[in-house]
């Protein structure tokens, strides 16, 4: 009898070890997945697409933004965290031959516009000031929410930029230009406000390696279409529309971006080899030193993706219906009709009216400025002229 | 334990549905209507509306429960104290003169008008604000509305809706032409709307087909309505307005006949569910076109008759809600078909070849009693070969007159006319009818003032380039070119003469 007991004791202790060891085992997997979990350190994903250039025949710069767009909205970032410049309307322009559409290729296979697009600087309002603004987040307080970049410091933010450049410089609507210098620092002010975790800035300009020569932030990984002293080329154009649909780099990139889905492995040393000199003529560049990781170990749906990462509990939550409120206001409703009289439209031209109404007096200001100064003149001649004496007569 | 709790919520919660199903009926309504007008010039207007009526009084009461009517509009109202607002963004021009009367138009590009509550203390702040929030929601650069582009109109633009009081320093108004109007202002629009794009009649709005008018039109009206025939409390009402022109041309590719397929590239499956009444309206009233009727398949089973903007019009009405409009087929697809009697006109045309043939046009025309009938035809002038000219080209040109061979109806029948008993002037034509009488009638030829070159231009031109050359440049060709040698003068008189004559005679110098 104490023999069994001692074995079943020591069984049980057994299982109790196993058990324990087990439990260990599974605790250091949830923590490797936990670690996993924020390993890239970022919880949620901005993205900030500009293109720079007006006019008709810069229909492939609007065409480079709307297909990273179109990317970006699918493998999951929202409207509301993407903040969208196109410097000129070219989907609705009376020279387009197809309303409403804006293609990437040449056999119109690919209509990047859309149906659901959202436009949040347009036109006039694609200057430096407002991208500027914009990224460090000095906006004035009536900028509506879809116009604000809302990123804190644990966002991970795409910026696309696309247009006309040179050594050192992007153009803005053929008026302005926008330096490097200008473009690091406002990176900089973005990372002491913490206003990003990682950034991944690309570019698809001419000479677009000088726009990322200048910044000093950390955690910045840039790439750009050609190197200095070198030109991005177009890719094809349409002789239906009669101009070149895209630029041969982001052609590239989004036929790559194309087989990205929000589940892939891959990272971003394959962007980064996406459109070789055999393609693009131009020779595409990358900077990735002031970056922490290691581009191999970075997921392209880190920064193209919103891939949010779930928590499933099996816990139960229980909410309280609220239903007190809706009857109260409707039994005060009920109430009130009874004591009002009728109320009656407003007549919409009554000519009698109009006619005899009264002009509003103007509210007096004191004259100020120039009247004043011109009043001040002529009395100073006056008593110059004919002395101090003769105020007598005038008080 | 574990067991009993969920079992517990389970009853609360039936127990609560119990309760719920006896919650008063929702407080607001939605109502769709679409207007489909065939106008005078071939075109198609189509006009959508839906307008969500909110029975409730948000200058009062809290809202805490959005249903039909959109938040982001409730919110506004209840922020900035309005008591109107209006806002359209169009793309193109109505024109009048080819398609009538529209219902409702709208100025190019963005117009904004709002009427303040006279709760509020500064216009112009809210006002500003206003429009920045509004640029967000419509994805339109409305935020450049500011003092420079605003005015306050002191006669026109009363409120639509209930008024108490009209000052006008609550009213302001602005006009962006410049904006642009494209997809991506037609997605929040669409957005608000009760059933999105997925059902009723909104599944229509099609951004590449809707751009692809001549006139596209969208608003957004809210403003305060009576509630009932009384009108002793106020209900808020929200108008998304729609209004589309379709080119003959563009998008019909010049057929007179239209269908809902062709114009929207899909056709109504079913009713929103959310809506309380859904219509389609077309527009019947025949336009007198060339004795040409408007037939509408499927056949409506309501017509509404009424007189709107001045005149009687007649229309086919579509209850969607009717489940024997959308029957079997599941899907509506309206066409507008126009039915002529059979063709009893003819034309003949033949175009000029350039120094071959000339320009021939023959028609057949029925003339209905007492009316003026004008043709005209455009032409451009061209310049000839400056050989072809004539010595007088400023006399002009002469284009050859006009024939009108006509039967009229006589007034008297004639009886047949035997040839060799009746006068001559009788048998000049012969008369095959004793209802009418043939004439031919010519107009006057015309002379056309053609782009006359200056004939006396290459005489003036070789004169004056002989004059420069001869003066100019036979100058400098002398200077460069002739020797010059010193002559001494003669002296002395004729007996020196005689004497170096004769001195010469012999060789020897002269004197």
């Amino acid at each position: 009898m104490v023999s069994t007991c001692f074995l079943c004791q020591g069984l049980t202790t057994l299982a109790g070890l196993l058990l324990l060891s087990f439990g260990s085992l599974a605790a250091s997997q949830i923590e490797d997945q936990a670690e996993q979990f924020f390993r890239s350190g970022h919880t949620n994903n901005w993205a900030v697409l500009v293109c720079t250039s007006r006019f008709w025949f810069n229909y492939r710069h609007v065409a480079n933004t709307l297909s990273v767009y179109r990317s970006v909205k699918r493998l999951g970032i929202p409207d509301s965290h993407i903040v969208l410049m196109l410097a000129d309307d070219m989907a609705c322009n009376p020279r387009n031959p197809k309303p409403a559409t804006v293609y990437s290729h040449k056999n119109m296979e690919l209509n990047v516009y859309g149906d659901d697009v959202e436009v949040d600087y347009r036109s006039y309002e694609v200057t430096v000031e407002n991208f500027l603004r914009v990224l460090t987040g000095r906006i004035p307080p009536s900028t509506p929410r879809s116009k604000r970049l809302l990123s804190d410091d644990r966002s991970n933010i795409l910026i696309y930029m696309t247009g006309h450049g040179g050594n050192g410089f992007l153009k803005f609507q053929d008026s302005e230009e926008i330096t490097n210098i200008e473009l690091a620092d406002a990176f900089e002010q973005m990372w002491q406000k913490r206003r990003y975790n990682e950034l991944l800035f690309i570019i698809d300009t001419c000479q677009g390696a000088s726009m990322y020569e200048r910044f000093y932030s950390p955690n910045i990984m840039a790439l750009a279409s050609s190197q200095v002293g070198e030109d991005s080329l177009s890719h094809q154009p349409d002789p239906a529309i009669g101009v070149h649909l895209m630029d041969r780099y982001t052609f590239y990139v989004l036929e790559f971006l194309e087989e990205i889905n929000p589940a892939s492995q891959t990272n971003m040393n394959d962007l980064f080899q996406v459109c070789p000199k055999s393609l693009c003529v131009s020779t595409p560049g990358h900077r990735t030193d002031l970056f922490q990781r290691d581009p191999k170990h970075v997921l392209i749906t880190d920064f193209f993706g919103s891939v949010r990462k779930v928590e499933i509990t099996t816990e139960t939550i229980s909410l309280q219906p609220e239903s007190g409120i809706m009857e109260s206001s409707h039994e005060k409703d009920g109430m009130d009709e009874e004591s009002l009289e009728p109320l009656k439209y407003a007549e919409q031209l009554p000519v009698a009216q109009i006619i005899h109404q009264k002009p509003k007096l103007k509210d007096w200001h004191p004259p100020g400025g120039f009247i004043l100064g011109l009043w001040a003149l002529i009395i100073m001649v006056f008593f110059k002229t004919y002395g101090i004496k003769h105020m007598k007569f005038i008080f | 334990m574990a067991a009993a709790v969920p079992l517990f919520l389970l009853v609360l919660l039936l127990l609560g549905s119990g309760g719920w199903s006896q919650a008063e009926p929702p407080r607001d309504s939605l109502r769709e209507e679409l207007v489909i007008t065939p106008l005078p010039s071939g075109d198609v207007a189509a006009t959508f509306q839906f307008r969500t009526r909110w029975d409730l009084d948000l200058q009062r009461e809290k809202v805490s429960h959005y249903r039909l009517f959109p938040k982001a509009l409730g919110q506004l109202i209840s922020k900035y104290s309005l008591r109107e607002l209006h806002l359209s963004l169009t793309q193109g021009f109505w024109r009048t003169r080819y398609w009538g009367t529209p219902f409702m138009q709208a100025p190019s590009g963005a117009e904004l008008w709002v009427w303040f509550q006279d709760t509020i203390t500064d216009v112009d702040r809210s006002w500003k604000e206003l429009s920045n929030v509004l640029s967000g929601i419509f994805c339109a650069s409305l935020n450049f509305i500011d003092s420079t582009n605003t005015v306050t109109p002191t006669a026109s633009f009363k409120p639509l809706g209930l008024a108490n009081g009209t000052d006008h320093y609550f009213l302001r108004y602005a006009v962006l032409p410049r904006e642009v109007v494209c997809t991506e202002n037609l997605t929040p629009w669409k957005k608000l709307l009760p059933c999105s794009s997925k059902a009723g009649l909104s599944v229509l709005l099609k951004a590449d087909r809707l751009f692809h008018t001549s006139y596209h039109s969208q608003a957004v009206h809210i403003r305060p309505v009576c509630r009932n025939a009384r009108c002793t409390s106020v209900s808020w009402e929200l108008r998304q307005t729609l209004s589309v022109v379709f080119d003959a041309f563009v998008t019909g590719q010049g057929k007179k006949d239209w269908s809902l397929f062709r114009m929207f590239s899909r056709t109504l499956t079913e009713p929103c569910p959310l809506a309380s009444e859904s219509r389609v309206y077309v527009d019947i009233t025949s336009y007198s076109q060339d004795n040409e009727t408007l037939e509408v398949y499927p056949p409506p089973l309501a017509t509404y008759q009424d007189v709107i903007l001045g005149t009687r019009r007649t229309y086919a009405v579509y209850d969607l809600l009717d489940s024997a409009v959308i029957n079997n087929s599941r899907s509506l697809n309206l066409q507008l078909k126009w039915k002529r009697p059979p063709e009893s006109g003819y034309i003949h045309y033949q175009p000029a070849q350039d120094r071959l043939q000339p320009h021939l046009l023959e028609m057949l025309i029925q003339l209905p009693a007492s009316s003026v009938t004008k043709v005209s035809i455009h032409f451009e002038r061209a310049l000839l070969k400056w050989t072809e000219y004539t010595p007088d080209p400023n006399h002009g040109f002469y284009v050859s007159p006009s024939v009108l061979s006509a039967l009229v109806p006589s007034v008297v029948a004639a009886k047949p006319v035997d040839w060799d008993e009746s006068p001559l002037f009788n048998t000049l034509f012969p008369v095959s009818d004793s209802s009418s009488h043939f004439v031919r009638l010519y107009t006057e030829p015309l002379l056309v003032n053609l782009p006359t070159p200056d004939f006396s231009m290459p005489y003036n031109v070789i004169c004056l380039t002989c004059t420069v050359v001869a003066v100019c440049y036979g100058s400098f060709y002398n200077l460069l070119t002739r020797t010059f040698r010193i002559e001494e003068p003669r002296t002395g008189g004729l007996a020196k003469r005689l004497a170096n004559l004769l001195r010469r005679a012999r060789g020897v110098p002269p004197l």
